[in-house]
C-alpha cells in the first residue's frame, strides 16, 4: 500500500465541530514533520479519500489515527469500528471523543426534543415541519442517511482506545509534543506510555498551573463573568464569584483561560484519579460557598442557573450518570429494536 | 409500584454520630427495615458526591447521607460541606430528570438511634413509592481492552 514506506497517519471526525482539525494544523511548521514522517492516508477535512479506501487497507495498516468527535449516529459508530480495526494506535482526540464535550449535553434531551429544537426551533424556517427520514425508497433505489442515536457516546464507549488526548481543542504545543513522541517511538528512541494513558496533558489540575492568588475567601453569590464591571487580575476567579472549573479540570493547557481573565470551563476533563468531573467540582465548590443554613446555601446556588451545564459542560457523556434516565430508556428501546 | 419491589438504599454514616446511632438502634432492638446497607465514613464530610452517583448507577434506588448535627461535627465544620454538596447534588439530579428524593440528608447524633431508625423506615417507604431507580452502568466507563498489537519501530512501516 505504502508508496514511500512511511508509516500511515489518519485523522477522522465524528460528531465534532472541526476545531480539532484546526488545532492540528495550528502546530505550524511541525506539520512538516508529520509529512516527513508519515504518509497521510485518510483525513476527510484535509484531503480527498473515501471510506472504501480505508476499508480496502489491511487491518492495522494505519500507524496513528487521531479520532475526534463523539458517537452520535450509525455512521460515527461504523467509522469508529473501522478506524479501530485499521489502526495500530487509536487516539481519542479532543474533548468530544474523550468525554462527549458540548454535543454530550444533548444527553439531557430526548431525540424528539432535539429534533424539535433543530427542525422547528425559532431560528429554523421549516413551515411544513419536514423531518429527515433515515431510509427512503427512491425510484433509483433505497436511500439511507445515518441514523441518529438517542445517546451521544464517547469513543471508548464503543471501541477500545489506546490513548486519550483531551482539550477543546487540544493545545497545539501538546499536539506537537505527542507527534514528536510518536515519531521518536517509531525510530526506537522513545517508548510510548501504557495503553489507556492520557497523553498531551498534565495529571494535576488547572489550579496548579494558574498564577492567581487564592485566599480561601467564601462566595456569597456567583456572577457571570460578563456581568462584572472589573475583574481583579491577580485574585483567584472562583473567589471573585466567577464559577471557574479549574479545581476539577486536568492541567496541560497552562491555565490559558484564567491567565487571560476568563474562567476555566473544564475542556481538559477530569484530572487523574477522578471518576466523575461534576462530583469533583461540586466538592470543590462546597468548600468555598458561604452558608450554614440550607436557605442561605440555596440562595447562593440560585445564582448557578444551569448546574449540569456548569458541572458537566464537557464531561456529561463520560460521567457516571451519562445521560438523563429518560434518554437512557430510549437508548435501551432503540438497542432492543435494532438487535 | 409493584408489591415485590424492595428498594435498595445505601446509607453513609459518620463514625462519630450516626454510625453509633445505628449501633444504638441495634443494641436497643429498635427495628428498621433491612433495605438499607450502611457504610461507615470517618465524617459525613468525607462523602464525595462520586459515592452517591456510584451507588445510584450500581443498583441502589436511593442514598441516605447522615452526619452530626450542625455545630456538632467532630471535625468542626465538615458537615456543612456535606450539606452544600447534598444541595448541589439535588439540583443536578433534578435537572437530569431524577427524583431528588432519592437522596436524603439526615442529622443524627449518637444518642438518636430511634430517630435514625424512623428516618430509615420513612425513606424506605418513600423510595418504595417512587419505584426502582432504573440505574444502570450499561456501558463501562472504559470497555475491556481488545487485544491488538502494540506499535514498534519495525511494525511502524508497512
Amino acid at each position: 500500500m505504502s508508496v514511500n514506506g512511511k508509516p500511515k497517519f489518519a485523522m477522522y471526525w465524528a460528531a465534532s465541530c472541526g476545531g480539532c482539525e484546526i488545532a492540528v494544523l495550528n502546530i505550524h511548521e511541525k506539520i512538516l514533520d508529520v509529512d516527513a514522517n508519515f504518509e497521510v492516508v485518510f483525513w476527510p477535512v484535509a484531503m480527498d479519500a473515501k471510506y472504501k479506501d480505508v476499508e480496502a487497507m489491511p487491518d492495522e495498516a494505519i500507524t496513528l489515527t487521531l479520532f475526534n468527535g463523539g458517537i452520535r449516529n450509525t455512521e460515527n459508530e461504523a467509522m469508529a469500528h473501522l478506524m479501530r480495526r485499521k489502526s495500530k494506535i487509536l487516539v481519542a482526540f479532543g474533548s468530544c471523543a474523550c468525554a462527549g464535550c458540548i454535543p454530550g449535553l444533548a444527553n439531557l434531551s430526548t431525540r424528539e426534543q432535539i429534533f424539535e429544537a433543530v427542525y422547528e426551533g425559532v431560528s429554523t424556517d421549516n413551515p411544513t415541519g419536514i423531518r429527515p427520514d433515515f431510509q427512503w425508497a427512491a425510484p433509483e433505489g433505497n436511500l439511507h442517511i445515518p441514523e441518529f442515536y438517542p445517546v451521544l457516546k464517547t469513543l471508548d464507549q464503543v471501541v477500545a482506545v489506546d490513548y486519550y488526548m483531551p482539550g477543546c481543542p487540544p493545545e497545539s504545543h501538546q499536539i506537537g509534543a505527542v507527534v514528536d513522541l510518536v515519531i521518536q517511538a517509531l525510530q526506537g528512541k522513545a517508548t510510548l506510555p501504557p495503553t489507556g494513558s492520557v497523553i498531551g496533558a498534565g495529571t494535576s489540575t488547572v489550579c496548579d498551573e494558574c498564577p492567581r492568588i487564592r485566599n480561601v475567601k467564601t462566595i456569597q453569590h456567583f456572577t457571570r463573568i460578563q456581568q462584572l464591571a472589573a475583574i481583579d487580575p491577580n485574585l483567584c476567579l472562583l473567589e471573585q464569584g466567577i464559577p471557574c472549573n479549574g479545581p476539577a479540570t486536568r492541567s496541560g493547557c497552562g491555565a490559558l483561560c484564567p491567565r487571560a481573565g476568563a474562567q476555566c470551563i473544564g475542556c481538559y476533563g477530569s484530572s487523574d484519579g477522578t471518576l466523575d468531573f461534576g462530583a469533583r467540582l461540586m466538592t470543590a465548590f462546597a468548600s468555598v460557598i458561604e452558608g450554614k443554613e440550607p436557605a442561605e446555601i440555596e440562595r447562593v446556588l440560585d445564582t448557578l442557573p444551569d448546574p449540569v451545564g456548569q458541572f458537566y459542560r464537557f464531561s456529561l457523556a463520560h460521567s457516571m450518570l451519562r445521560a438523563a434516565p429518560v434518554v437512557l430508556e430510549e437508548e435501551e428501546q432503540y438497542a432492543t429494536h435494532h438487535h | 409500584m409493584n408489591d415485590t419491589f424492595e428498594p435498595v438504599i445505601i446509607g453513609f454514616t459518620c463514625n462519630w454520630c450516626s454510625y453509633r446511632a445505628a449501633d444504638l438502634a441495634g443494641t436497643a432492638r429498635v427495628k428498621y427495615p433491612p433495605n438499607i446497607r450502611l457504610i461507615r465514613l470517618m465524617c459525613s464530610g468525607r462523602l464525595d458526591p462520586t459515592f452517591v452517583l456510584k451507588a445510584l448507577t450500581s443498583g441502589a434506588d436511593g442514598v441516605l447521607i447522615t452526619g452530626c448535627h450542625p455545630g456538632e461535627c467532630h471535625y468542626l465544620e465538615q458537615n456543612y460541606k456535606t450539606l452544600r454538596r447534598y444541595l448541589m447534588l439535588r439540583r443536578v439530579l433534578t435537572q437530569m430528570g431524577i427524583e431528588p428524593e432519592r437522596i436524603k440528608l439526615v442529622w443524627a447524633s449518637a444518642a438518636e438511634g430511634v430517630k435514625l431508625a424512623q428516618e430509615i423506615t420513612d425513606m424506605v417507604e418513600q423510595i418504595r413509592a417512587l419505584g426502582p431507580f432504573k440505574s444502570r452502568y450499561p456501558l463501562p466507563l472504559n470497555p475491556p481492552e481488545v487485544a491488538h498489537v502494540q506499535p514498534t519501530a519495525e511494525r511502524g512501516t508497512a
